[in-house]
C-alpha cells in the first residue's frame, strides 16, 4: 500500500480540495479571521467538513496514533507565531504551495520565506539532546 | 454552485485526501510537517516529495483551468516575507498547522491540537485586527 503514487494522489486531491474550498484565496482566509469586519465563514465550513470526514475514517479503520498529551511553551508559542503569520499573509503552508505552483508571485514569496523560517527554526531553535532509548 | 457547497466539497476532498495518506502510508497529512521533513536530511523523503508534487500538480492545473481560484496576499512584499517567516518558524515550533492540528488533530480528539488551534485562531484574528482585516 505504501506506494508513492498514493502519496501523489493524496497531495493532488488535497490541493484540489483547497482550491475548490476557496482556501487559495487569502482574502477569504483573512475574511474568516476578521469577525469584526465583513466576516467570511467559509473556512469554518471547510474545517468542519474535513474534520468530519477524517474523523469518521480514523475511527473506521481503528487507527491508533500516539497522541502527545503535554502542553508546552513550544506548542503555544509556535501556534501563536503561526497564527500571526497566517493572519498577516492569509496563507498557510498548503494553500501557499498550491498558489505558488499556480504561478502566484505573492504565494511564491510567501513559500520561500516560509522555507527560510523552517530552516532557521530547525537549525537554531532546536535544542539537540540525545534521544532516550525507549519511546 | 454556492460558496458554501464548494467549501463543503473542498473540505470533503481535504479530509478524504488526508485519510488516503493515513491509509497508504500511516502518516498525518500535516503540510508543515511534510514540508519540514523534506528540509531535513534524516527524514523519509519519497512519500513527502510525492505528496508535495501532488500539491504542485493541483496548482498547475488550477493555473490552467481555474486561475480565478488563486488569489494574492493582501499585503506588501515585506509583510508577505514576515508572514512566511512567522509561519515557517511557528509551524515547526508548534509542530503543526491548519492541516496537521486543525484537521487531523481535531479529528483525533487531540488536546494538544485543540489548544494549538485555539491559539493560532486567536493570534490570527489579532493579526488581522492589527494589520487589516476584510474590506
Amino acid at each position: 500500500m505504501k506506494r508513492p503514487v498514493f502519496a501523489l494522489l493524496a497531495g493532488a486531491l488535497f490541493g484540489a480540495g483547497l482550491i475548490v474550498a476557496g482556501m487559495t484565496q487569502p482574502a477569504r482566509v483573512i475574511g474568516f479571521l476578521s469577525p469584526t469586519g465583513a466576516w467570511d465563514p467559509t473556512l469554518a465550513v471547510v474545517m468542519v467538513a474535513a474534520v468530519a470526514v477524517y474523523a469518521v475514517f480514523v475511527r473506521a479503520i481503528g487507527f491508533s496514533l500516539p497522541a502527545r498529551r503535554d502542553l508546552d511553551a513550544r506548542l503555544l508559542i509556535g501556534a501563536a507565531l503561526f497564527g500571526a503569520g497566517w493572519g498577516i499573509g492569509g496563507f498557510c503552508p498548503g494553500p501557499g504551495i498550491v498558489a505558488a505552483a499556480a504561478g502566484n508571485a505573492s504565494a511564491l514569496l510567501f513559500v520561500l520565506a516560509m522555507i527560510a523560517g523552517m530552516i532557521v527554526h530547525d537549525r537554531f531553535m532546536v535544542r539537540r539532546r540525545a534521544r532516550p532509548a525507549a519511546r | 454552485m454556492s460558496v458554501v457547497v464548494m467549501a463543503a466539497l473542498g473540505g470533503v476532498l481535504i479530509g478524504g485526501a488526508s485519510a488516503l495518506l493515513l491509509r497508504s502510508h500511516g502518516r498525518i497529512a500535516g503540510i508543515s510537517g511534510i514540508l519540514g521533513g523534506l528540509l531535513q536530511d534524516t527524514q523519509e523523503r519519497g512519500w513527502r516529495l510525492a505528496f508535495v508534487a501532488g500539491l504542485v500538480l493541483a496548482g498547475v492545473v488550477a493555473m490552467v483551468v481555474a486561475p480565478s481560484a488563486i488569489g494574492s496576499s493582501l499585503r506588501t512584499p515585506p509583510m508577505v516575507v514576515l508572514a512566511g517567516l512567522l509561519v515557517g518558524i511557528g509551524t515547526r515550533m508548534g509542530n503543526g498547522c491548519t492541516s496537521g492540528h486543525g484537521v487531523c488533530g481535531l479529528a483525533r480528539g487531540s488536546v494538544r491540537s485543540l489548544v494549538a488551534v485555539a491559539t493560532f485562531m486567536t493570534t490570527g484574528v489579532l493579526a488581522t485586527l492589527l494589520v487589516g482585516g476584510a474590506a
